[in-house]
């Protein structure tokens, strides 16, 4: 019940955001047509519902979105740093990065992240090694490649999808 | 204003086709027009915003959406796996 | 004022963002950084544009956020897809220094 719920949450705010018009009539028939979708689709979407939807999780979430944007940010003004340089500074390499996490919906938040932070993309996960393109691989030690590139990421992970 | 951001995106422009006339394999041409698709999502909002006309921001979002599932497509036909 | 000062400031380091990431798809030397660096501009790009637009028209401001939030979630998928698309098809990444590419072992494992 909480996962039907979840669903038509979301699919009732996107038909808001959709057609951005608060008119009775719209609203009227975004909630019927997310009630069908909802019931449609909510066993193959969601696996915990509303599980989320409590103070501490919300927390972190808040917490991973702000670490987030900085990463990004700072990933974009690495890639500028390099492109401009006329001698472009890169030593790429693809590396393997052990993850703990267990469930799927965050190894694959884990791995889009990586992907948009400073200087590595995510080629391939299988299981719990994710194989990863540095485009400057400071070592090969597997403690260093843990550290520099998803720590961060993968302690509020783990407090999220505990 | 409106003059410096054409002439930013059209050099964008530029250098994405560039790469995708000169790349060497297919996957290069490939990261050209994932780039290009990008890029001209973010120039229809621009658009609509310079003509001031609603109906581009719905055009960019469905060409987004779009474009998405073509790289998809393709990235999968790359593997031998479609 | 201020929200007009903003708006413009997005649109101006949105833009010129998509264009390093065009110059970086331009100048790498090979698949996979040049896929760093189109994935990463391009994406704070667009979302910096697409944000920027919506702060200087309030009322499109839900459906632009819509948009940002669709590009931040589906440009790091498409990019992952073609990098292990590229990988499975043979394409070698540049190195500098031989035996960094803890991948194809597993590639080549796979198929067998």
């Amino acid at each position: 019940m909480s996962r039907f719920i979840f669903s038509f949450g979301i699919f009732f705010l996107i038909w808001l955001g959709f057609t951005s018009s608060f008119h009775y009539q719209e609203v009227i028939v975004g909630a019927f047509l997310s009630l069908i979708l909802a019931f449609l689709s909510y066993k193959s979407f969601t696996e915990r519902g509303l599980f989320y939807l409590n103070p501490k999780r919300l927390f972190y979430i808040i917490k991973y979105l702000a670490v987030f944007t900085i990463a990004l940010v700072k990933a974009n003004f690495d890639v500028a740093r390099r492109v401009i340089n006329p001698k472009l500074p890169i030593n790429p390499g693809i590396v393997t990065y052990h993850t703990s996490l267990k469930s799927d919906t965050a190894k694959m938040f884990l791995a889009n992240s990586i992907t948009l932070t400073p200087g590595t993309l995510t080629v391939d996960v299988i299981d719990d090694k994710l194989y990863i393109h540095w485009i400057d691989v400071i070592s090969e030690d597997p403690e260093t490649i843990y550290n520099e590139i998803g720590k961060d990421f993968e302690e509020i992970l783990k407090e999220i999808f505990r | 204003m409106i003059y410096i951001y054409a002439a930013f995106i059209i050099l964008a422009v530029f250098f994405a086709v560039l790469r995708g006339l000169l790349g060497p394999t297919t996957s290069d041409r490939v990261v050209a027009l994932d780039n290009l698709t990008t890029i001209s999502t973010a120039g229809l909002v621009l658009l609509g915003f310079v003509f001031q006309r609603f109906i581009y921001i719905d055009v960019s979002l469905i060409y987004g959406v779009l474009s998405f599932v073509g790289v998809l497509t393709i990235a999968r036909y790359l593997e031998g796996g479609l | 004022m201020i929200l007009n000062i903003l708006g413009n400031v997005l649109i101006t380091i949105g833009v010129i963002f998509l264009f390093l990431g065009a110059l970086g798809i331009f100048r790498m030397p090979d698949v996979y950084s040049r896929m760093q660096a189109g994935t990463k501009a391009t994406t704070l790009g667009a979302l910096s544009t697409v944000i920027g637009v919506g702060i200087l028209q309030p009322e499109w401001f839900w459906k632009t956020l819509l948009i940002a939030i669709f590009i931040a979630i589906s440009n790091p998928i498409s990019s992952h897809a073609l990098a292990r698309g590229s990988h499975k098809i043979g394409i070698k990444p540049f190195m500098k220094k031989e035996g960094l590419d803890s991948y194809e072992n597993v590639s080549i494992e796979e198929e067998k």
